[in-house]
């Protein structure tokens, strides 16, 4: 087996034992994403010489932690003190921060090796990765399709074995449903348990960090890194953080699953519904109790994300005026707002352009009650809807996305059709729910199908502990 | 109310501060007009006496001493990262009136 397609447990043991070191393993990694970047697209940008110096600094030092010595992609969101951070955006070109992301100080601190950043939709908008400056990421398991989004450089790279792990953001499933359609694993955790300082902000309600890995063991183990109180992000609370690892050592016997009846309904394609629904009977054969549950709010979910989000998204994206950071408009007009225009007008792509109009026409004099206070108001409703199933379950089970990849361009021309592939990860976002997402099998095509567990919020351990028994049957 | 005009489009973009194209101006009157048709599915929802939700994990006020920190970053290294010119300390934009 090559040193790229280890888990990071695995990897870990081996720096461990000196089997091999942080530079074999590092080199193994850069030789995989040369090779297969130009045709994937997964790496915006391959940060050799840094990754081989973290990688040689750990190996004088010697492998500490787990994280300690292991190459992971870094989504092009997360402030890297001097290298360049676009968020996929040409309005960012050429800006390098001057400091890093709490997340990315985190596993600096624990030795982690920095091997580039993934490439992903622009501002985290999308759910394809065909909306980044950079160009599209390919599907690693079929050239044709979508990797998914917007995490999409994350989620394939760790797929297609060019990086052991990698980390992510996901406002409405950017980590979940991209994850889900390249066959990698992935979580979002609770709102607040990783801090977002330093991140490219989208939807700050919204927001959240998280990892991904080839299994559960390694998103506990990269979780337990990032997550945590920050003082510099105001919505992380002061909550202990739990052993993640030592969460996966029990099996699901007596925990109780729900299975919500919304999720399994019109538009989800046969397949993926039997797929999930056959992980869902292999945990009840070891030993979780099955339920069906409704959440009845969930089709409205959606709707408030598509108000929501935008006016949170239109707000954060203001800063972005060619002044403090990124590039000047090529005219720089007569006056300062003429100056804004041009650069926004040039340094913003389609979908942002569209999202920058829905969120500042919800907020607009006129439409606020009607559309911005009312999707608060149905916010509530759907979280009330996930507080009574909680009372009587431990975690949901359910699809990830309704379809497996779809092909580029296949939901481009049609906005509302691109956006109803989060249908099912955006009502967890809603709640600020912790939310993974595990392989189940492949379609008939030979196309990965994600299933999801949903848990309570800070209940990470119990998502992670049904993650990992669904992807430990999965590999028998 | 969900039909947006292009008169509509032009309003929006200009408080944004968004230079669009012709084409994008139709294009975003047609795309915006079948987003808000979905989104009235919320008129059907009855929230008569809902609070709305702003902040998920229940946290409220966090507050922090107003302190700068200029050990993490300096006033030089962000000044560094802005395409304009630097003067005296302080970065140089077109007139504002």
């Amino acid at each position: 087996m090559d040193l790229n397609q280890l888990t990071i447990w695995e990897a870990h043991e081996g720096l461990k034992a000196k089997k091999f070191s942080s530079e074999d393993l590092t080199n193994a990694c850069i030789k995989r994403a040369r090779e297969r970047n130009p045709e994937v697209n997964a790496f915006v940008e391959i940060t050799e010489d840094f990754a081989l110096e973290q990688a040689r600094l750990v190996d004088k030092d010697g492998a500490a932690g787990p994280l300690s010595g292991i190459p992971i992609g870094i989504k092009d969101l997360f402030s890297v003190k001097g290298y360049e951070t676009t968020a996929g955006s040409k309005i960012l070109k050429g800006y390098k921060p001057p400091f890093d992301a709490t997340a990315v100080a985190k596993l600096r601190e624990a030795g982690a090796v920095f091997l580039g950043r993934t490439n992903m939709d622009e501002f985290a908008c999308g759910s394809s990765t065909e909306h980044s400056c950079y160009g599209n990421t390919k599907n690693p398991c079929d050239l044709e399709r979508v990797p998914g989004g917007s995490s999409g450089g994350s989620a394939a790279a760790v797929a297609d074995m060019m990086c052991i792990g990698a980390i992510g953001t996901d406002t409405g499933g950017s980590i979940r449903q991209p994850v889900s359609l390249c066959g990698s694993t992935g979580l979002k955790p609770t709102y607040g348990r990783v801090s977002r300082f330093g991140v490219i902000a989208m939807a700050s309600s919204w927001d959240t960090v998280g990892p991904f890995g080839k299994d559960v063991k390694d998103l506990a183990l990269m979780l337990q890194v990032m997550a945590g109180n920050d003082k510099r992000d105001s919505t992380t609370p002061e909550r202990p953080v739990p052993d993640y690892m030592a969460a996966l050592d029990k099996n699901v016997k007596g925990l109780k699953i729900g299975i919500p009846k919304e999720y399994f309904g019109e538009g989800v394609e046969d397949e993926t519904r039997d797929m999930v629904m056959n992980a869902v009977r292999s945990l009840e054969k070891q030993g979780a109790i099955l339920q069906e549950v409704s959440l009845p709010m969930t089709k409205y979910a959606l709707a408030v994300y598509y108000v929501s989000m935008p006016a949170e998204l239109s707000a954060n994206l203001a800063r972005y005026d060619g002044i403090r950071f990124g590039i000047k408009p090529s005219e720089d007009g007569s006056d300062l707002e003429e100056y804004y225009r041009n650069v926004r007008g040039e340094g913003f792509g389609d979908e942002i352009k569209r999202r920058i109009m829905i969120g500042t026409y919800v907020l607009s004099a006129g439409y606020y009650d009607a559309y911005y206070k009312k999707a608060q108001e149905v916010r509530t409703k759907i979280i009330d809807d996930f507080n009574r199933v909680f009372e009587e379950v431990d975690v949901l089970c359910g699809p990830v996305s309704p379809y497996p990849a779809f092909k580029f361009g296949e939901n481009l021309a049609d906005p509302l059709k691109m956006y109803m592939a989060d249908v099912l990860t955006i009502p967890a976002s809603t709640a600020g729910l912790p939310a993974a997402s595990v392989p189940c099998g492949m379609s008939s095509g030979g196309l990965p199908i994600g299933f999801q567990v949903i848990g309570r919020q800070f209940d990470e351990e119990n998502v992670l502990r049904v993650g990992d028994s669904v992807c430990d049957m999965n590999k028998f | 109310m969900s039909k947006i005009t292009k008169e509509q489009v032009e309003k929006v973009a200009k408080l944004a501060r968004l230079n669009l194209t012709p084409d994008e101006l139709n294009k975003f009157a047609d795309q915006l007009s079948s987003i808000f048709e979905h989104v009235d599915i919320l008129s059907e929802v009855d929230t008569d006496g809902t609070q709305p939700t702003s902040q998920v994990t229940g946290l409220t006020n966090v507050m922090r001493d107003d302190e700068v920190d200029s050990d993490f970053c300096s006033k030089d290294e962000l000044l560094a990262v802005t395409p304009l010119p630097v003067e005296r300390g302080q970065i140089k934009v077109k007139k504002v009136l």
